[in-house]
């Protein structure tokens, strides 16, 4: 009986013990880097002002297209600080004031801010307004004092302010009265107190304003009619001349306003140019004495001799880039001119007054796959040698950012993939045999050296260097960026489009570039872009000696009619395999669930005019097509009128386009919302991908639930069209929100459920058999998410143990969605604090794994939300039986532990989306969050119960192993010694 | 006009920050950030460095920073009932809710969303200070003894050391009595005990 009751307790203090170990889902600070990576990107540089003072470090100042400001080091191309602006603050014109402050003008030149050099605080910020939205320009002449005060001189929205630079202040602003006057340029001749501002009335009428920049008085105003009307576009050559086009874009303009007298000078360019044809453009420039038009693809470069005398200096046939003027000295102004030459780019750096003589001529390679340059901006340092030197910071077409200096790149930055469209990951190639493991366990006293250290770091014992022994060990560990497959599946290839057009793949061990692959622009097809990638052929079992491969499908042109054209590209190597053109656009996309013999998975094109083309045109393909033929069906969503539309296939393709390989369509249902009070706003479906290990729900009381996992079901939200602006532009009882679950194949409406109050935007997501959205509670004004689950009533039958002993049960029965389904649904909302900006599920590769949400917030973090918080069974009292099933008392928020967010102390700069790949791990997902900024990790979301933990330690259980031996020996020779002595007695 | 929206605007900022008067479309919302100095001895962002606290009115309809003292604005802002969130790492802001409205121009009508409290003045401050890391406990010997390394240790020291001093200071009599049960059930209590427990 004791020996019982010594046991009961003791098995409950080892119980104790276990349940004591809480479930630490998060990250030690010490793990930081171990399965993540951050990168951090600003995108393609649309302007760049360089800081080279001789204190200070030295910095380059730029603006991109993705709305970012950065000032980064020229000695590195790292970012020193960065801010992103919102969406519609977009970035006009930045410029360094005093050298210590960067002034930007964004928002249609309404907003002037000025940021601290150092550091990016901001130091003040005002708001301009004015009478009408205009072209905004800033300027910040080097030398206009007013009261000791630095001017800067903004003309945006049709008014002219002079601002101070130390505070922010307008100093004095100036209207300009002409009717429909739109203003070109603003110019501020160096050394005087005038400001020119020039533009053009109507078409046909140059308009010349003559400003006092000390108080903004009016000095002159002239305008002078030229018949044949004007090209927008100027280019300045002096302060006082500028050059414009006629609107045949055939006679040359050459304008002075010198001492407030306009006088225009006309210069046919085939008087000029000897074999010139077709209209010419202006290249914007403001190169003293020189400017230069683009006729077709030849770049010519004009100069501007005496009084409107033209005279060509050079023509160039390559893709030209051309800088601003820099001036070196006292009278001397230099620019920069950068040719694509093949695999080569030509450098010349000129001085603007002296054509022939180059400062600078230099030929550098260059990756081929990063295009033309599209921008290049000058920079001047002195030698010791007391002569020039220049940098060029060259942005090529990819989006990447270049420092040139002394015939070699200095730095390189691939900001293209600030700017990801779509994502999707490639298995790495499997290990050969004969090719050794790296050499990681090289001998067992090293692996055992490394332990040793790991344990003396769980003991506390270690010193701080051998911290850092272990923190780098931990690191480095070259297992990571192996370019093979691993057990796991934690290594693969993360292929990324970018908006430029190009291909990267992206290693998860630790971000770096595999390849780079810049879609190839053909004779049909002058400028791609890119929309989608697929995968095209993800080889397995009997095709493994096949290279996979993706599909990238990209338009040819920016409207959405133009001709599609279709890339196949090896992920392996990045080689485009094969290209296609077509001579049909390409609205939508169906990847269909079949593959033929070689793993190619046959895909359906939908264009413009509703015809469905079947890819790839083979034979086998089109025999496994006609087979599924009439279980295909797909839908389309008409945004502008609120109309979803279920389709399936008719017959082969009638009239001009008769191809084996095209179908017709028909239009199998349709559901109308009614325009006036309903506007979709989002449409979900399930992952296509999506692993489901059970359909059975196990209740607490013995009792199943079957979900109802259908891959044809699609979420639909639509709000109020007058809710569908921002918040605070309706009141609750305008506005409301209606979610919808469609059958896509009947069009049958499944659930329908009004939140009122309610309004957009609307972030969903759709996994097994529920969906979960975000939305805004205009009433209580905060934000709510909520959960639809689906389950189906027709299997509840099934409970029965005997009916399925007898086989009575209906399990295997087809299923027919045109058979109604017996759904039953449920539903609950909870508040969520934060605005989101994307919503994703974890996946994993055969679906056990219970899910996380993990949610993208305004603070561009990654939240890891555990699926158990949405549960519409949560009750605030729940029994003791639903307690043991893990429900959780309800509550009516969703809480946030910071400790939870997968991005740690990071920030995923302009969260745009969020892509989870399951892992061959069940436990483990893969989670890769894009926006300007990437990041990646790994996920277990109920914790890895099926691996040692990474910070297991093996020293410990080796020295359990020998300590148990060691008492396996000891006892056994006490118990011989007792029994001895037993024995004696 | 501008010049009046200057004035208005800064007579507001060194007064009670609150929303003023813009002209012909819209409003601008003045309103400062503080992070209080007992928080941020080790937070994220140190105090006095605000260069990377972002203000975002309605979702990210507007971003805008905030000036070294803490102060932001946004402007043109239409009358109705908007929502101003503030990310700074580290800190957990609650959002808060500002009315506009042109009938009473100049009154500050604000609420933070999380806890449903009013403000006089539109001064944000975090609610609490986020940890994003799990604290390594320091070592001690009961998270070694924890371990499942140290359970077997201990479990069999208690096996090999502890039960024989029970089975010695038994009773005679009470020692028989368990041989029996135990050959009368068959099977050690510890096999009948175990996937019991550790099912739970």
């Amino acid at each position: 009986m004791a020996i019982r009751s010594f046991f009961v307790p003791f098995l409950l203090l080892v119980l104790w013990f276990y349940s004591s170990l809480s479930p630490v889902l998060s990250l030690y600070e010490d793990q930081v880097g171990l399965m993540d990576w951050h990168q951090q990107y600003i995108g393609k540089v649309k302007q760049a002002v360089f800081s080279t003072q001789k204190t200070g470090r030295r910095r380059v100042i730029v603006s991109t297209e993705e709305n970012v400001i950065a000032s980064l080091d020229l000695r590195h191309g790292e970012i020193f600080w960065r801010h992103l602006l919102g969406s519609n603050d977009v970035i006009d014109g930045i410029d360094i004031g005093l050298g210590k402050y960067v002034i930007t003008l964004s928002s249609g030149g309404s907003i002037l801010r000025s940021w601290n050099l150092p550091d990016g605080q901001m130091v003040w910020e005002s708001f301009l307004q004015g009478p009408k939205h205009s072209k905004s320009l800033l300027l910040l002449p080097t030398n206009l004092k007013i009261e000791k005060d630095n001017v800067i001189v903004v003309f945006s929205n049709d008014r002219l302010h002079a601002v101070s630079c130390i505070d922010g202040e307008v100093l004095w602003k100036k209207d300009f009265e002409t009717e429909s006057f739109e203003t070109q340029q603003v110019i501020q001749p160096p050394g005087s107190d005038l400001i020119y501002v020039v533009g053009f009335a109507a078409s046909s009428q140059f308009e010349m304003y003559q400003i006092n920049a000390r108080n903004g008085e009016l000095l002159k105003h002239e305008s002078a009619i030229f018949s044949s009307g004007f090209l927008r576009e100027l280019s300045l050559v002096s302060s006082e001349t500028v050059v414009a086009l006629d609107s045949t874009g055939s006679i040359l303009l050459t304008i002075s306003f010198q001492n407030g007298e306009i006088s225009f000078q006309q210069t046919p360019i085939s008087n000029i140019v000897e074999d010139s044809s077709g209209p010419a453009v202006i290249i914007p420039s403001s190169v003293p004495g020189i400017f230069a038009i683009k006729i077709n693809s030849v770049t010519i470069f004009i100069r501007v001799i005496g009084k409107g005398k033209l005279e060509v200096v050079e023509k160039l046939n390559q893709e030209t880039a051309v800088s601003n003027a820099l001036p070196i000295s006292e009278s001397q102004q230099a620019f920069a001119l950068v040719q694509h030459a093949g695999s080569e780019i030509h450098l010349v750096a000129k001085l603007a007054h002296d054509w022939d003589a180059n400062l600078l001529k230099e030929s550098i390679k260059m990756d081929q796959q990063r295009g033309i340059p599209h921008k290049v901006f000058i920079n001047n340092y002195i030698r010791t040698d007391r002569s020039h030197g220049f940098r060029l910071l060259i942005v090529m077409e990819d989006h990447s950012l270049l420092l040139l200096q002394q015939g070699a790149i200095v730095w390189s930055r691939e900001d293209g993939l600030a700017s990801i469209i779509d994502v999707t990951a490639s298995e790495l190639p499997v290990e050969r045999d004969g090719v050794s493991v790296a050499k990681v366990e090289h001998n067992l006293f090293e692996w055992l050296k490394g332990h040793m250290l790991k344990l003396k770091g769980t003991l506390m014992l270690a010193s701080p260097e051998d911290v850092a022994a272990i923190q780098s060990m931990r690191l480095k560990s070259s297992e990571k960026s192996k370019m093979a497959r691993d057990h796991n599946g934690f290594r693969k290839l993360l292929i990324v489009l970018t908006r430029a057009g190009k291909l990267f793949a992206l290693h998860t061990g630790d971000g770096h570039i595999v390849w780079s692959h810049l879609l190839h622009k053909s004779e049909a097809c002058q400028s791609p872009v890119g929309l989608n990638l697929y995968q095209w052929q993800v080889p397995h079992h009997h095709a493994l000696d096949e290279n996979p491969s993706v599909l990238v499908i990209s338009r040819c042109g920016p409207s959405s009619d133009a001709p599609g054209v279709l890339s196949f590209v090896d992920t392996y190597t990045g080689k485009e395999l094969n290209s296609l053109s077509l001579d049909h656009a390409v609205v939508q996309v169906i990847p269909l669930p079949h593959t033929d013999s070689t793993e190619q998975r046959l895909h359906l094109l939908i264009d413009s005019d509703k015809h469905a083309h079947l890819y790839p045109k083979t034979s086998e393909a089109l025999g496994i097509f006609k087979r599924e033929f009439s279980n295909i069906y797909w839908y389309s969503v008409e945004d502008h009128n609120s109309i979803i539309k279920g389709h399936a296939l008719k017959c082969k393709c009638t009239g001009e386009v008769a191809d084996e390989f095209c179908f017709d369509a028909r239009d199998l249902w349709s559901v109308v919302f009614p325009s006036e009070s309903e506007k979709i706003t989002a449409t979900v479906t399930r992952k296509l991908n999506e692993m489901v290990h059970t359909q059975a729900k196990v209740m607490a009381d013995q009792d199943v639930m079957y979900k109802y996992i259908s891959r044809n079901l699609l979420f639909v939200a639509t709000v109020a069209p007058k809710g569908s602006g921002e918040i605070g532009s309706v009141t609750p009882e305008e506005s409301w929100l209606v979610a919808y679950l469609i059958d896509i194949v009947t069009g049958r409406i499944l659930y329908r459920v009004t939140h009122h109050g309610a309004q957009g935007p609307v972030h969903a997501v759709f996994s097994e058999n529920w969906v979960v959205y975000h939305f805004f509670n205009l009433r209580a004004h905060r934000y709510e998410m909520s959960v639809i689950e689906i389950y189906d009533q027709s299997r509840a039958d099934n409970k029965d143990v005997w009916k399925l002993v007898l086989g009575k049960h209906n399990l295997t029965s087809r299923i027919s969605l045109f058979s109604r389904p017996e759904v039953i649904t449920k539903s609950q909302s909870y508040f969520f604090t934060h605005s989101v900006k994307a919503i994703a599920v974890t996946s994993t590769a055969k679906g056990i794994t219970s899910k996380q949400l993990l949610i993208g917030t305004i603070g561009d973090q990654v939240l890891a939300l555990d699926k158990r918080f949405l549960d519409p069974r949560r009750s605030v009292n729940p029994t003791q039986a639903e307690k043991e099933e893990g429900i959780i008392p309800l509550t009516d928020s969703l809480p946030i532990i910071p400790q939870s967010y997968v991005t740690h102390a990071l920030r995923v700069e302009g969260l745009r989306g969020i892509i989870t790949v399951p892992a061959k791990l069940e436990s483990t997902t893969l989670v890769f969050a894009h926006g300007v900024d990437l990041f990646f990790t790994q996920l277990a979301p109920s914790r890895t119960y099926d691996s040692l933990t990474e910070d297991f330690s093996y020293a410990l259980l080796l020295i359990t192993i020998v300590a148990l031996v060691a008492a396996i020996f000891v006892t056994w020779r006490l118990s011989e010694r007792k029994e001895l002595q037993d024995k004696w007695r | 006009m501008a010049a009046i929206v200057r004035l208005l605007l800064f007579a507001f900022l060194f007064t009670a920050p609150l929303f003023s008067l813009g002209s012909r479309n819209g409003f601008t919302i003045n309103g400062r950030v503080k992070i209080p100095q007992g928080f941020a001895t080790k937070g994220f962002a140190l105090p006095g460095r605000m260069s990377n606290v972002k203000v975002i009115l309605n979702g990210g309809q507007n971003v805008t920073y905030v000036r070294h003292d803490g102060y932001f604005s946004f402007y043109n802002v239409p009358s109705g009932t908007h929502l101003i969130e503030v990310v700074v790492m580290g800190y957990f802001f609650s959002p808060v809710r500002v009315d506009v409205s042109a009938r009473n121009p100049g009154k500050v009508h604000a609420a933070l969303t999380e806890n449903r409290r009013g403000l006089n003045e539109l001064v944000l401050e975090p609610l609490r200070e986020e940890q994003y890391y799990e604290v390594r406990e320091p070592f001690s010997v009961m998270s070694l003894l924890k371990s499942p390394m140290g359970l077997m240790l201990g479990f069999m020291l208690v096996v090999a050391f502890l039960m024989p001093k029970f089975v010695e200071n038994m009773d005679p009599e009470e020692m028989r009595g368990a041989h029996e049960e135990m050959r009368g059930q068959g099977a050690p209590s510890l096999s009948t005990s175990l996937p019991r427990g550790a099912r739970n």
